[in-house]
């Protein structure tokens, strides 16, 4: 997989740029004071990381500058890089493993306006470029010309659209594409309308659609997309979904277009629910599988 | 939408007002929290800074602490500052001296600019303007289908032909002189403000077509970045308003007090919904008090808790969720209220209860509150139970009796009347049942 590092890279080159580049900084100074863990909580509150977080990564980092009797804020900064790898380093992160032979059903749930249809190109790029068959499903019934927009999206990339009327039921879409790929294709990837988390019926209809989807065979698997630019509503949207249908892994969608993303610190810390692909930019190449360590080390490459 | 934050800020002040008096350090515990929650609804960080420090400096720097009802005093100063942050009353939708008046609606990708131009038609249409939507969006598959879909649900026309945003537009605005629409309202394609390109497109719209607004939709649940957002679209296109999205979720809208703060642009509208008349005028006043709505009455609660005994709150809780709160437990409560501190305070803790607190005097409120027990004391126990029977002979008899005049007791009368309802309507909804402890 050449280039994903590289990308991860451009994919969070703004947030090093304007925000990262200064947690860098923070550590070029001759000693360790209370100044320097303040700017730190500043810092990291204000990249969205979130205050419980930012609280329990402060008092790990002063527990091992205690203990391993750490003097050099350089020292420090890497001790920051470690302790960063860790939380974002959940069980289970590995993308959609191709069951020998069988089909493999992604159903791509989240919020109205995260960019479900673009990530979902995205991620049907990525694996036809790997040799995979992949089918979609248009779920989304709901949103004015949701259809339409997967359908030029199908057309783009070469790859069926299964789709029925507007208005219609997203299960049985769901469910058709399901069926018809158990012959034909590796991967079905399933649109589904954007829900807030919070409407308790569109939560339960999501539930609907991937009990009626498994029915045909396969148990879906659950991305859910989330917005970079989320702030701590992000821990809300993650835990909800992960309550109805059981998500699997998180598409951090939009990364490129914003200087903080540190939501996903903040999930996988509180909710160990992995990473499993980020945007990266604007082009349907843009896309990249998740590595902790590569986007740490993208995020701490400009400064050091 | 903002509950989580005032609950929070509840929570903060129901410790604080169980003190009478403050120490500075005791404000600056109440304000660590308030930081917090603050912090977790998404407000800027250099916001809520400057925010603290303002309510810091207001709390600690008068003679606040010296005061036996310091904690409402310092609950009062963040309510004011909020309000203050977020802006200065409803904004409406400015109209062009030449019609049509032009409306450019931008924002990132994904805020909800199309659905937010449809709901905006809509509420204008409804306002007895003939609007006409332009999809300006050439970029993203399928964004012209989406307006045209919402068009036709609505009957509101829309232009699409062009191959560029700015031919669009250039067509759009010659259909608008030929069907005489009043208001053109360009939803334009979303875009990074990082992206210089597309920026600088933005730059060249509002250049040529010197639009009356320039309004940003802003994701409510968008985290510390929204500043950037919004100084930064506010820098290219000279943003006249915000809309703030998707406010029916749980989002805390931090993002709606830090643009605000930042930029000085008034939030004009907030989304409420996914149909196309989900949308409301944003009040700022309504929102600071929704913030701290749920604090301030539950601030009262906890006065009435610790100045009356559980029995007879128990007993008073009973009597508000019936609705049967008559002119005995008045002359109670305000038995109980005298133990607690000036009147007009706390009623100006009570939401609906602050326009009786300014009808007072100041500090004539002792003065009135003995009257008011002579009135009650010059009524018979039937009348005090069930004051529908009190007429004008008995109304005068009272009036005598207390030393008062017949305008006085007819005022206490609306007074009460006033209350009961207010309680009904509390004793109705589920917030103070939960508050009591009765889910």
């Amino acid at each position: 997989m050449l280039g994903f590092s590289r990308k991860t890279e451009q994919g969070v080159k703004r947030t090093r740029e304007a925000w990262w580049g200064r947690v860098v900084n923070l550590f070029d100074r001759p000693d360790v004071g209370d100044e320097l863990w303040e700017e730190l909580e500043e810092l990291l509150v204000s990249a969205d990381v979130g205050v419980s977080t930012t609280a329990r990564l402060i008092e790990l980092l002063k527990v091992r500058v205690r203990k391993e009797n750490i003097q050099e804020p350089d020292r420090i900064r890497n001790a920051l890089k470690e302790e960063i790898v860790a939380i974002l380093t959940v069980e289970g992160a590995e993308p959609f493993p191709l069951k020998n032979g069988g089909v493999c059903v992604i159903l791509v749930v989240g919020v109205n306006g995260v960019g479900k249809t673009t990530s979902i190109a995205k991620l049907a790029h990525s694996l036809k470029a790997q040799g995979r068959s992949v089918m979609l499903a248009a779920g989304d019934t709901f949103r004015a010309a949701a259809i339409d927009q997967l359908k030029v999206w199908g057309e783009r990339l070469k790859v069926p659209v299964i789709a029925h009327q507007p208005g219609g039921d997203p299960a049985a879409v769901v469910y058709d594409a399901v069926e018809t790929a158990i012959k034909n294709a590796d991967f079905v990837i399933a649109d589904t309308a954007g829900r807030l988390h919070t409407k308790f019926n569109l939560m339960e209809e999501l539930k609907k659609i991937k009990r009626v989807a498994s029915k045909a065979g396969v148990e879906p698997q659950v991305l859910l997309v989330l917005d970079a630019t989320t702030g701590q509503n992000g821990l809300s949207q993650a835990r909800y979904f992960t309550e109805a249908v059981d998500v699997t892994g998180i598409f951090l969608a939009k990364l490129d277009s914003t200087a903080k993303g540190g939501i996903v610190l903040a999930i996988c810390d509180e909710l160990k629910i992995p990473i499993l692909y980020i945007g990266t930019g604007q082009e349907l190449e843009d896309l990249a599988p998740f590595s902790p360590g590569d986007f740490v080390e993208a995020l701490f490459a400009a400064g050091s | 939408m903002f509950e989580s934050l005032s609950d929070k800020l509840g929570g903060v002040f129901k410790r604080l007002s169980g003190k009478g008096k403050l120490t500075e350090e005791d404000v600056d515990e109440a304000l660590r929290e308030v930081r917090l929650a603050l912090l977790e609804a998404d407000v800027n960080f250099k916001v809520v800074k400057d925010f603290i420090g303002r309510v810091r400096e207001r709390a600690i720097g008068t003679d606040v602490l010296e005061s036996l009802t310091a904690a409402h005093q310092v609950i009062k100063i963040v309510r004011d500052e909020l309000v203050i942050t977020l802006g200065s009353g409803y904004q409406k939708i400015e109209c062009a001296a030449q019609p049509p008046t032009v409306i450019l609606i931008v924002g990132l990708q994904g805020s909800g600019k199309t659905t937010t131009s449809a709901k905006l038609a809509l509420h204008l249409r409804r306002g007895g303007q003939r609007p006409l939507m332009v999809a300006a969006d050439p970029y993203r598959p399928a964004a012209r289908e989406q307006l045209v879909v919402l068009g036709k649900q609505l009957d509101i026309p829309v232009y699409s032909e062009g191959t560029t945003t700015l031919s669009i537009c250039n067509n759009a605005m010659k259909r608008a002189g030929e069907i005489a629409a009043s208001t053109v309202i360009i939803d334009t394609a979303g875009r990074l403000n990082i992206d210089e390109e597309l920026m600088a497109e933005l730059r060249e719209l509002v250049k040529k077509l010197h639009p009356t607004e320039v309004l940003l939709v802003a994701d409510a649940m968008t985290g510390q970045e929204a500043v950037s957002i919004a100084e930064e679209f506010n820098a290219a296109s000279g943003l006249t308003g915000v809309i703030l999205s998707k406010m029916d979720g749980d989002a805390r809208g931090g993002a709606a007090l830090s643009i605000t703060s930042v930029t000085g642009v008034p939030i004009k509208f907030i989304g409420t919904g996914e149909k196309t008349d989900a949308l409301e005028p944003f009040y700022p006043d309504r929102v600071a008090t929704r913030i701290l709505g749920m604090g301030d009455v539950l601030s009262f609660i906890d006065k009435v808790e610790t100045a009356s005994d559980e029995q007879k709150r128990q007993e008073l809780e009973r009597k508000i969720r019936r609705g049967t709160f008559d002119l005995e437990d008045f002359l109670e409560q305000l038995h109980e209220i005298r133990k607690m501190g000036p009147l007009s305070q706390l009623m100006e803790l009570v939401p609906g209860m602050s326009a009786l607190a300014k009808k007072l005097p100041q500090g004539a409120d002792e003065k009135q509150m003995k009257k008011v027990e002579a009135i009650i004391f010059s009524m018979t126990p039937e009348e005090r139970r069930n004051p529908e029977i009190i007429d004008g002979s008995r109304r005068r008899r009272i009036a005598r009796g207390s030393g008062t005049t017949p305008q006085d007791v007819n005022q206490l009368l609306n007074q009460h009347k006033q209350v009961q309802k207010l309680m009904k309507r509390l004793g109705s909804g589920k917030k103070l049942a939960a508050m009591f402890g009765l889910r």
